[in-house]
């Protein structure tokens, strides 16, 4: 049977939007609409909740929420910079800023919100701003560069947003101000001791936090920008930038145009099933008056009310079904970070509920501020956290179980320390862990056991939990584990069939035994067998960590993979290609050309890899020790392109030439690359430094980057580029060249020690327990007490440190395994054949006539042979 | 004469050279000492053919053919020797499909991209005592 299509249209691209579209899709009626999508915005919808981190570098393609082919796969019509400017719901049309005109079967309303600009004189002079979308933040970004480091900003309103349009002013190089009119910093979420905390905290970053203080005008120049800020207090702020970010007010104008309801401050009012008072109308988001008369400014409720709307419109023909889904009101509980702070709110955080009660862990010289407010039955009903929010992934859904508690509550706050030792807190099944995606205790464990589920990834993947925020991940590994540990199941994280440790076990086994071989490590603590090529080459990196000497030395010659084996890489031919050290990407016209020359005289392939160096491709392994000579005689080294080892900090040019960097970050990064070059690690390393905040080199998409500030360093880890990319988390931000040095030789050290065998370091950090806080404690407040065997570790490898080539140049036994035939030395592989391509060669494909390329024989190879 | 040695006895006293044999001629490869436990070397034999000698850890030694049967490419000779359920094995470097170094069978895959059966021929080999050696 078919239908005709009933039209829908969606006015707003934005998260809400898009989430709406994802929800729509999904739903059994789908196929019944045809959908167009009207956006005021130039692009289609993105993270604004990341905003911010577009200042850091995150691009705007990276911050984009439509998934490639997402749009084409359903047939959306979007049209971008398309406004919807009037709604005529007797005809049941929208007219849009094109001018063309849409019929509509349903509206869907998510036009969000705006910036109130509070009304002072002089708020639209030149130099004034507000802090929504992309463009407003390439407007900041242009003029913070136009006034330098002598600038001056301010910030109008001290809420989150406030607070991150401050942060990303610091980073720009100004002075920052923030005016906040309430006697608080994001009064909204903490109370009066909270909001002390975070204001010492942040005034601790350098910005001057002005709270108590009203907006009365803006002062202009003669030149017709900002001059100054007139505070309410009789006090004039010198400004050269004004941003406000004051509160949103809800973009309700299309329906109040077209004599749809709203709010008496704002917002189109709807039901539970976000319908306004036209049944063709709906409206979702912060644009929307919800049905318990509140408009809600969070994403998470947005995302809920998207739900609904979608279910409502094409849940399927059982009317049941469709309204079943219904929205209600919101937790508007927030994680967070600003400026490096974090922050947490829940529930009834302010202890409004009657018969409230608080309890209160305040530590000032520690900068932690913890309130629990406690019902009337015991039961937890919200909390304030600053500076400590380990605990919100447990607190918050507690708070929304609204059971009385089964722990003493000084004991959720206190540090682990001071605590007296219990049992895990029990969460009711009910409890919801995920609220982003809303998903409970209770559907996360049925993932588990009903499912099949194993691990967090999957459980994610399943449940949706843990893929929005990301706060609740902890909490979801400890409900998996305990899960699999009810259903009897032992969780198998033996390396291979020949050790049943993971790589982290047999690392503590061969540090605290002093094991020296694979044979003893075998013996001692195998399984039996002969080993394979997962426990070796494993073993042998551990080894080379804790037992140093050479690589290709007696037995751990023998466990190495075939590219540590000939200190080159294999390439599809059974050729190998040779990678030369280039540190931080700066090399010299002389070394360019000798590179030019070596690649030259040896007909090999030669191409610019993406960490700043030069590869050459096609040599055989009777050529390498040749190539490494003349490298090594012109000064090069090996770049450890082979190895599971540092291989290149990547570098941008800084401030050396760059008319925007703060610091020399070529300097660093070669500083950096010597200083861990051929340190062996469970998977490959890669590093880049950048010499400001414009990122250049990339540095959030390494195991470890360092951004410029015009303060010292900013160290991020856990960045991966390739299949499952990442952005790298702000481990320490700051920092000065030693403090940076140390704490990168720490979080190596315990990544080496603590990783699976081939876990990249963003895979680690998402998998160990407590994550980046936890790394953060171990590496810079030395939580485990080991800090100072993994300085002795680096120091050791740093002074141990010796070229892997030049070593096998300097040894005639070492250098006899570079033959190709044992028995015929000197002839070539016959196998490994070129032809011509692009001026240089490459391997000859099957069926092709290719060209042996060391000079061919002139005779057959002989050998010496005896008849049986 | 020389004696045809799969397992010797005691790795350290072996001396004498590694033959393979390919139809009825031996082909020297190597001083049995010159082979590292738990590695291989490539040698051509009498007929052109690349072959893959390996010693393991216990000393024996094993021969198969070079070419992996899944890239194409002659480098079997550089994997990684070791055992899977107690047999002995060699790990292609280039996908790591594992083989059986008994028998040259493929315990990952059967059959190799080409259609053929992904076996690889087994050579025999020896330690053939060093002339003048008791």
């Amino acid at each position: 049977m078919t239908t005709q299509l009933q039209d829908l249209v969606l006015v707003g691209h934005g998260m809400v939007g898009q989430r709406f579209l994802e929800a729509f899709v999904e739903q059994p009626g789908a196929a019944e609409w045809r959908i167009t999508v009207l956006a005021e915005e130039p692009r289609a919808a993105y993270d604004r909740v990341h905003l911010t981190s577009w200042f850091s570098g995150t691009s705007a393609e990276e911050l984009s929420l439509a998934p490639t082919g997402f749009l084409a796969e359903h047939g959306i019509d979007l049209r971008l910079a398309d406004p919807a400017t009037v709604v005529d719901r007797a005809a049941r049309t929208v007219t849009c800023g094109s001018g063309a005109v849409l019929r509509y079967d349903a509206l869907v309303l998510a036009t969000g919100s705006y910036p109130f600009m509070p009304p002072v004189p002089g708020h639209d002079a030149a130099g004034c701003h507000v802090y929504r979308t992309i463009e407003d933040l390439e407007r900041i970004r242009d003029e913070a560069e136009r006034l330098g480091p002598g600038g001056v900003g301010v910030v109008v309103g001290g809420g989150l947003l406030g607070l991150e349009a401050a942060g990303a002013l610091t980073a720009l190089g100004l002075t920052t101000h923030v005016v906040e009119f309430a006697p608080r910093l994001m009064a909204l979420q903490v109370d009066e001791g909270g909001g002390r905390l975070l204001q010492r905290k942040i005034e601790g970053l350098g910005v001057r936090v002005h709270t108590g203080a009203g907006t009365q005008a803006i002062l202009i120049g003669e030149d017709g920008r900002v001059r100054a800020m007139g505070l309410s207090d009789g006090r004039e702020l010198a400004a050269d930038l004004v941003i406000f970010s004051a509160g949103v007010r809800p973009r309700d104008q299309l329906a109040r145009a077209c004599a749809l309801p709203v709010g008496e401050r704002g917002g189109i009012v709807v039901d539970e099933r976000c319908r306004t008072r036209d049944p063709h109308v709906y409206a979702i988001g912060e644009c929307a008056l919800a049905a318990d008369g509140r408009v809600y400014g969070l994403v998470a409720p947005g995302y809920q009310m998207a739900e609904t709307a979608a279910r409502s419109l094409a849940g399927g023909r059982d009317q049941e079904l469709r309204e079943e889904h219904r929205f209600t009101g919101a937790d508007t509980s927030t994680r967070l970070k600003l400026l490096g702070v974090d922050v947490a709110s829940f529930g009834d955080a302010h202890g409004a509920t009657e018969g409230a009660v608080d309890v209160l862990y305040s530590d000032s010289r520690a900068g932690i501020y913890k309130k629990l407010v406690i019902g009337a039955q015991g039961q937890l009903l919200g909390g304030v956290l600053v500076g400590d929010t380990e605990a919100y992934g447990l607190l918050r859904p507690l708070a929304m179980g609204g059971n009385p508690l089964q722990t003493a509550p000084e004991q959720l706050v206190l540090p682990s320390g001071l605590a007296p030792a219990s049992g895990p807190i029990a969460l009711p099944d009910e409890a919801v862990v995920c609220s982003c995606h809303n998903v409970s205790k209770g559907e996360i464990r049925a993932a588990v056991h009903d499912q099949g589920c194993t691990t967090v990834p999957e459980v994610k993947k399943c449940t949706k939990a843990g893929t929005g925020c990301g706060s609740c991940v902890k909490l979801l590994g400890t409900i998996v584990t305990e899960e699999l540990e009810a259903g009897g199941v032992t969780v198998d994280r033996s390396l291979c069939e020949h050790f049943a440790h993971t790589r982290a076990d047999l690392y503590e086994i061969v540090r605290v035994a002093g094991i020296g071989t694979f044979s003893e490590l075998l013996d001692r603590h195998g399984r039996g067998g002969d080993g394979c090529d997962v426990c070796k080459p494993a073993v042998a990196s551990i080894l080379a960590g804790l037992a140093g000497g050479h690589i290709l030395d007696g037995e751990q010659g023998a466990l190495q993979d075939t590219n540590d084996h000939f200190l080159a890489n294999l390439q599809r031919n059974g050729s190998y290609s040779v990678v030369p050290r280039i540190p931080g990407g700066e090399i010299t016209p002389e070394g360019l050309i000798t590179i030019g020359e070596i690649a030259r005289d040896h007909g090999l392939y030669t191409k610019i890899t993406g960490g700043q160096r030069i590869d050459l491709f096609g040599a055989s392994v009777d050529q390498l020790p040749r190539i490494w000579r003349r490298l090594v005689d012109a000064g090069f080294e090996s770049g450890h392109a082979y190895g599971k080892s540092l291989r290149t900090v990547k570098s941008c040019v800084g401030e050396t030439w760059c008319r925007y960097g703060v610091q020399d970050s070529v300097g660093l990064a070669i500083e950096l690359e010597l200083r861990y070059r051929g340190l062996r690690s469970p998977h490959k390393l890669k590093a880049a430094v950048s010499g400001c905040a414009r990122e250049c080199a990339e540095a959030q998409s390494k195991d470890f980057g360092v951004i410029a500030t015009s303060a010292g360093w900013n160290l991020y880890i856990g960045g991966n580029g390739g299949m499952t990319p990442r952005h790298a988390d702000l481990l320490a931000a700051d920092l000065d060249k030693e403090t940076l040095l140390r704490t990168i030789d720490r979080f190596l050290m315990f990544y080496i020690r603590t990783a699976d065998r081939l876990e990249r370091t963003s895979v680690w950090l998402d998998r160990i327990e407590g994550g980046l806080e936890h790394v953060r404690q171990v590496v810079l407040e030395d939580s485990l007490g080991i800090c100072a065997e993994l300085d002795a570790l680096m120091a050791r490898h740093v002074d141990a440190y010796q070229d892997e080539w030049a070593a096998v140049l300097a040894d005639p036994d070492r250098l006899r395994r570079f033959t190709s035939f044992v028995n015929a030395p000197g002839t070539p592989d016959p196998a490994v054949t070129f032809v011509p391509e692009r001026g240089q060669i490459r391997p000859a494909r099957p069926h092709e006539d290719g060209r042996i390329l060391t000079p061919a024989l002139v005779a057959g190879p002989r050998l010496e042979v005896h008849t049986a | 004469m020389t004696e045809m040695l799969i397992r010797p006895p005691a790795t350290d006293a072996t001396t004498g050279m590694v033959e393979i044999l390919d139809g009825r001629t031996w082909t020297r490869v190597c001083d049995y000492q010159e082979l590292t436990p738990g590695r291989g070397v490539a040698a051509l034999s009498a007929g052109g053919a690349q072959v893959a000698v390996f010693r393991d850890r216990s000393g024996a030694l094993y021969a198969v053919d070079n070419r992996d049967p899944f890239s194409g490419a002659y480098v079997l000779s550089r994997g990684i020797v070791g055992s899977r359920d107690g047999v002995p094995t060699v790990a292609s470097p280039m996908y790591k499909h594992v083989f059986d170094l008994r028998d040259g069978r493929c315990l990952d895959e059967e059959t190799a991209p080409d259609g053929r059966p992904a076996v690889l021929r087994v050579w025999a080999v020896r330690v053939a005592a060093t002339e003048g050696a008791p």
